[in-house]
């Protein structure tokens, strides 16, 4: 392969990862918009939070398997919780009394993360070293390949559940219509509480591997702004459409930092995504994968 | 079976539409409710399954009664459990499903093996769903998403099935295989069926008994055969004239001599 091949090669690879990783976060936000047409701003401030509950483990000496069993009970119960509370008085209200209630979680977690943990950057050691892993020609870092490998892994396990189990299909049928599916006996707030869990679930292994990728602070956050271009690409209410959009968006972002930064000075990593998220919208508002209304002629 | 003691129901704590309904539903039977466009028809079927809530409605007065037990104030996911399930009109399926998905969703509040066992039984009803059973069913024709809505009811194993317009935008053939399924279903199955219809001549042809709404009232009732006889119901639901001939409206100013019962 010559050198130029390589160089592409590795930068779709890594891209790819990355990619994966933001699809585990976007997932999160999917589920919920999908049982519940809530858009759920904080999903970033999810990640955080996990990230943070880990590290406070961890802190305590505890071993790692106890920490990420911590951070799973407690961001279960922090979705559970937030429907209960924070959600269910806002059925039936316009979608924007939704998205500010989000908006207002989001700050919330925000300004509480630095007053437990201080504003100080906190590493989250995982047990899988620096040794690069070679694929082919390229390497990646560990952390990358194990963030990915979790990524894959919920994805087949959601995409079993939506097709396969009763409870999924359940849950599709809230999504597509909450009066009917009430009157067919299913417990339609049960299912809301249901995917803001799934959510917390996604979130609490968003938050392990993205934490010990950055660092936890409050900067952690702000991976969830990478959620928009990846569902708006994917649709927001597709999970074949998250990991689509996930890979698009990581490599799309690997390649312009490749190629385009020697030329402008650095940088374009960071908006790239967003000048395709705007192109997508203007070409296919629903997403590549998106719910098309159905209309019978 | 059912009944429906004196209901009222209030939407968002200042509308009342239904002022004191009584309606009686007999076991095995179909009980048919007419009455024209706001009758308020739909807003009974809503109290007695219990998705009243959903829109903010409420009853506020009078009981409805599932055998000894009642049932109004209960949420909607609790009274399927019981056995009473609602077809809402306009079909309703869900719509990103395939076929066999929307059944399997019909039977959230039975067991897995009793869902199998509704599948087949459905599919026995209904022949040509089990052939369209992996389409979705947005992409169903009218007439089978009709059938897919009340397959999808029977999924549950209901004892009252409330039947809302089933007849809505589907061809005349297919109203009459629709009804004709209903009626076997009522036979065979043992279900006790309330059914609101406009179409009244189809109606009161597979009926026991009969009820008309206007206005939030009940304002007439008898066994179907009686209502098929009725004056007032020929003329302004069955488009007959005293004679039982076919009327043409062109004898009459029709809009002069529409009759209220009240007003």
């Amino acid at each position: 392969m010559s050198e130029d091949l390589e160089f592409a090669f590795a930068l779709v690879l890594s891209g790819a990862s990355i990619g994966l990783m933001y699809s585990l976060i976007a997932l999160g936000f999917v589920l919920v918009y999908k049982a519940t047409d809530a858009i759920n701003f904080a999903q970033g401030e999810f990640v955080m939070l996990a990230g943070m509950v880990v590290v406070v483990v961890l802190g305590a000496q505890a071993p790692l398997i106890a920490a990420v069993v911590a951070v799973l009970l407690v961001m279960i119960g922090f979705g559970f919780g937030l429907e209960k509370v924070v959600l269910r008085p806002l059925l039936g209200r316009p979608v924007v009394a939704v998205i500010m209630a989000t908006i207002g979680i989001a700050a919330l977690l925000r300004g509480w993360g630095p007053l437990v943990l201080g504003i100080e950057p906190r590493a989250l050691p995982l047990p899988i070293g620096d040794e690069p892993i070679a694929i082919g020609p390229a390497t990646l870092p560990p952390i990358q390949v194990l963030g990915a490998v979790v990524a894959l892994g919920f994805f087949l396990a959601f995409n079993w559940f939506f097709k396969k189990s009763r409870m999924g299909v359940a849950m599709r049928a809230v999504a597509d219509n909450q009066q009917v599916a009430q009157a067919m006996g299913i417990n339609v707030e049960r299912y809301f509480a249901l995917a803001w869990a799934m959510a917390g679930v996604v979130s609490a292994l968003g938050g392990i591997v993205w934490g010990s990728m950055l660092g936890v602070d409050v900067q952690l956050a702000l991976v969830g702004l990478k959620v928009f271009p990846v569902v708006i690409l994917g649709g927001l209410d597709s999970i074949g459409g998250a990991l689509v959009g996930g890979l698009i968006v990581g490599i799309v972002e690997s390649l312009a930092a490749g190629y385009l930064d020697p030329f402008v000075g650095g940088g374009t990593k960071d908006f790239a995504p967003y000048v395709l998220m705007i192109l997508v919208l203007m070409i296919r508002p629903y997403g590549i994968f998106g719910r098309r209304q159905i209309e019978r002629v | 079976m059912l009944a429906i003691n004196n209901i009222e129901v209030v939407y968002d704590r200042v509308i009342l539409v239904l002022k004191g309904v009584s309606i009686e539903v007999g076991e095995g039977a179909i009980t048919t409710l007419l009455g024209a466009n706001g009758a308020g028809k739909t807003t009974t079927l809503k109290a007695i399954s219990g998705v009243l809530r959903s829109e903010r409605g409420e009853v506020t007065k009078g009981t409805v009664q599932l055998r000894e037990r009642r049932i109004d104030g209960m949420r909607a996911h609790d009274v399927t459990k019981l056995g009473l399930v609602q077809v809402f009109e306009g079909r309703r399926v869900f719509e990103n499903l395939t076929t066999e998905e929307n059944l399997i969703a019909g039977g959230h509040v039975q067991g897995s093996h009793a869902v199998k066992q509704g599948i087949d039984l459905v599919y026995s009803y209904f022949p040509r769903l089990r052939e369209r059973r992996t389409q979705v069913s947005g992409y169903l024709s009218g007439g089978e998403q009709q059938m897919l809505a009340i397959g999808r009811a029977l999924m549950s194993q209901p004892k009252v099935v409330l039947l809302d317009e089933p007849s809505l935008g589907l061809a005349p053939m297919l109203v009459e295989e629709i009804f004709g399924i209903v009626d076997r279903l009522v036979k065979q199955e043992k279900l006790s069926v309330l059914l609101v219809e406009q179409n009244a001549t189809m109606a009161l042809g597979v009926a026991d008994h009969g009820y008309v709404m206007e206005n939030g009232r009940i304002v007439l009732e008898g066994p179907a055969d009686k209502l098929r006889d009725n004056s007032d119901i020929k003329e302004f639901y069955l488009g007959l004239n005293e004679g039982g001939a076919r009327k043409s409206y062109r004898d009459t100013k029709h809009y002069k001599r529409r009759k209220r019962w009240l007003s």
